[in-house]
């Protein structure tokens, strides 16, 4: 028997999201978790992917030097641009001839659209925005299950979920969750091509129109610095301020979700539960109390600077370091001071 | 005519959760319960669609008899007709099992009174998965809108719907054929005011109760927990960070807080911050 960890690559016009990487990563790393067990009941454990477009062999080649034994394409007219039945439907025939063990899609815009419908069609478990993933025994001597953990009811409760006896066992991981794998330069795996009879009138929905998102759409996820702004800027011109500080850091603008509420700034730049995982190098929290909603999609940044001035907001039980302070006081002096030394360095 | 359908859920109110230190249970007691959000705009987008088309809104809600409450809340809003799904063997239904229930439900809705637009909120707040929306709408074979951010357009003539989604590189605007299923962000519409003949109506409104067996006799190992392939492995509380060192301006003085902060950065090695800067 084979046992097969998959892979959704999602890619729009040929370029593919980084999170299709993150989860080879991933299922590299598990494939490695049950190799024993598989060996010693004479199976064999790979890591596949799948890539679904027009034009995608770029992609799937790119797949491979990201650590996949082997990709399957799925091309033509009717899969240019994203839609649901198209995609949901290639994959399940997909899924359906070579049953996965396990399959893993990016927890994005598209992949979240794509996963239900999926695994509906598949009757199948699906657990959405997992932010750990093992494999291990539920119970003893029957094999190892895919462990899936996730935040429940709004980040107070994690929760493990297993899906015992249906397959694929499958979960949508949003993009920075997992480390992204090192590229390797000897690409070992191969390219097979699946011919997936859609034609273009089975398919209800029709693109009208596409407006690309103003060049401000920001991709916080992959910063290496953000300065995050809450609800204490008390107004859009506040981001003004933060964004003089990501200038000069070379970083990104995020917020919290009452800012975005409030149309402060665009709701790309939220971070949180219901806003986007971040884990920068370097997490600059200003006038955020920190809520666990918020906390759930920053703390595993490598370096946390919050900066409030109630010394018992929840945000400095995460930080690596604390400033009790006015905001509006330490944003100008770091502007200042960080430009200062650039000076000095540049005299 | 005009028909939308609106799936809505009751859900625990998220920002006031406590986590009892003991057990690491949840305390549900004193958790108020609130219409989902999201559904709330869903519905919302239908009244607005059928103040401009006439015709009429559905809701539907699968849940403990409390779910009543937020049904009302529905009919207050500008919903007509009100059914709640409820009954014990529906409990501990993962997301497969509750679109089985809720798409069973719809069709059987669906043969009496065409359905022209079937709506979700993008997801619900308690678990945050959004996985109902498009597996309702992939079980009945309906087209799928998801993350709508607005209707353009709806023509019963043509049966066809405009509707205007975000993406990461765009925003997409498709046409989909009726009957079709979306699933709303907030953006879509905001909620009216309750007039005062839908409030006092909503007040003495029974919505209709479905069972497992009445009017659909659903198969027992269908739905709630026998129908879900998922299961709850265990519990646990989310990790304690440790709080690292906290300076205070009020001792130091703006300026050397923000040298320490400087300095602190640098020596972790996290950035390359300019040579000389603390
Ligand atoms: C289902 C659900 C999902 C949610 N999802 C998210 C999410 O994804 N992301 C998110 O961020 N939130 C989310 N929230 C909201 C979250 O619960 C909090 O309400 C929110 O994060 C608080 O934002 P804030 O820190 O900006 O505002 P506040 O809580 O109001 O905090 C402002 C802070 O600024 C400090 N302050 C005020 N003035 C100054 C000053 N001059 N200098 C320095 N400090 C100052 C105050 O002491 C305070 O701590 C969600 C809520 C729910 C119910
Ligand atoms: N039990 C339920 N009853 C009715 N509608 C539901 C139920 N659960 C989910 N929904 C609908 O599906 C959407 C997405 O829910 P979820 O997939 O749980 O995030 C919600 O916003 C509701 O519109």
């Amino acid at each position: 028997m084979i046992r097969r960890f998959w892979v959704f690559i999602e890619q729009v016009e040929c370029t593919a999201h980084p999170v299709s990487w993150e989860l080879i990563g991933v299922a590299r790393r598990l494939a490695d978790q049950v190799r024993d067990e598989a060996t010693s009941a004479g199976d064999t454990v790979v890591v596949e992917a799948v890539v679904v477009g027009k034009d995608v062999k770029a992609v799937a080649e790119e797949g491979l030097q990201y650590g996949a034994d082997h990709v399957y394409v799925v091309e033509g007219e009717v899969f240019a641009h994203y839609r649901n039945q198209a995609y949901a439907r290639a994959l399940v025939m997909v899924v359906q001839k070579y049953k996965p063990e396990v399959f893993f899609i990016g927890a994005t815009t598209l992949g979240r659209d794509l996963a239900g419908a999926v695994a509906t069609s598949l009757g199948t478990g699906l657990t959405a925005d997992c932010t750990r993933l093992e494999m291990g025994e539920v119970k003893e001597g029957a094999g190892k299950l895919l462990l899936a953990t996730r935040p429940a009811f709004g980040g107070n409760v994690i929760a493990t979920i297993v899906c015992r006896t249906h397959r694929p066992q499958m979960s949508s991981v949003r993009p920075r969750v997992f480390p992204m794998p090192e590229k390797v330069s000897k690409v070992k795996g191969d390219v097979s091509y699946e011919k997936i009879p859609i034609k273009e009138e089975e398919i209800g929905a029709k693109i009208v129109r596409l407006i690309q998102n103003e060049a401000g759409s920001a991709k916080i996820e992959y910063a290496d610095v953000l300065v995050a702004g809450g609800r204490a800027l008390g107004g859009p011109e506040g981001f003004n301020l933060l964004k003089d500080l990501a200038d000069v850091l070379g970083g990104e603008v995020a917020a919290t979700r009452p800012c975005v509420d409030a149309g402060w700034i665009s709701v790309d730049h939220q971070v949180g539960q219901t806003g986007k995982t971040v884990r920068p190098k370097l997490y600059i929290a200003a006038g955020i109390s920190g809520a666990i909603q918020h906390k759930v999609g920053m703390q595993d940044s490598d370096f946390i600077l919050a900066i409030n001035r109630d010394p018992h907001a929840p945000i400095f039980e995460v930080a690596t370091l604390g400033i009790v302070g006015d905001l509006f006081e330490v944003i100008p002096a770091l502007i200042q001071q960080v430009k200062d030394a650039r000076e000095v360095q540049h005299a | 005519m005009f028909h939308a359908l609106v799936a809505v859920k009751q859900v625990p109110d998220t920002t006031n959760i406590r986590i009892d230190p003991e057990t690491g249970n949840l305390i549900r007691q004193g958790v108020p319960t609130i219409l989902n959000p999201y559904d709330a705009h869903a519905l919302a987008a239908a009244v607005e669609w059928k103040e401009r088309l006439g015709g009429r809104i559905t809701v539907l809600s699968m849940g403990p008899m409390s779910a009543i409450s937020s049904v009302r809340e529905c009919i207050e809003l500008g919903a007509d007709r009100g059914i709640i799904a409820s009954a014990r063997q529906f409990s501990g239904a993962d997301t497969l099992a509750t679109s089985y229930v809720l798409a069973e439900m719809i069709k059987r809705i669906h043969e009496k009174d065409p359905i022209s637009v079937l709506l979700f909120g993008k997801q619900a707040i308690d678990g945050d998965t959004a996985q109902v929306g498009p597996g309702v709408s992939i079980r009945l074979g309906f087209p799928l809108i998801t993350y709508a951010v607005k209707i353009h357009e709806i023509n019963l003539k043509e049966k066809t719907l405009v509707a205007e989604r975000k993406s990461e590189q765009y925003n997409e605007v498709i046409q989909v054929p009726l009957p079709c299923g979306i699933t709303c962000e907030k953006e879509i519409a905001s909620i009216p005011y309750a007039s005062l003949p839908n409030l006092v109506h909503s007040l003495k409104y029974e919505p209709e109760v479905w069972t497992a067996e009445q009017p659909i006799a659903f198969p027992p190992d269908q739905i709630g927990i026998k129908g879900s392939p998922t299961t709850v492995f265990k519990t646990t509380q989310p990790e304690l960070h440790t709080a690292g060192e906290v300076i205070n301006t009020a001792d130091t003085g703006v300026a050397p807080a923000v040298k320490t902060a400087i300095e602190k950065i640098e020596a972790a090695g996290i950035l390359d911050m300019p040579e000389g800067c603390a």
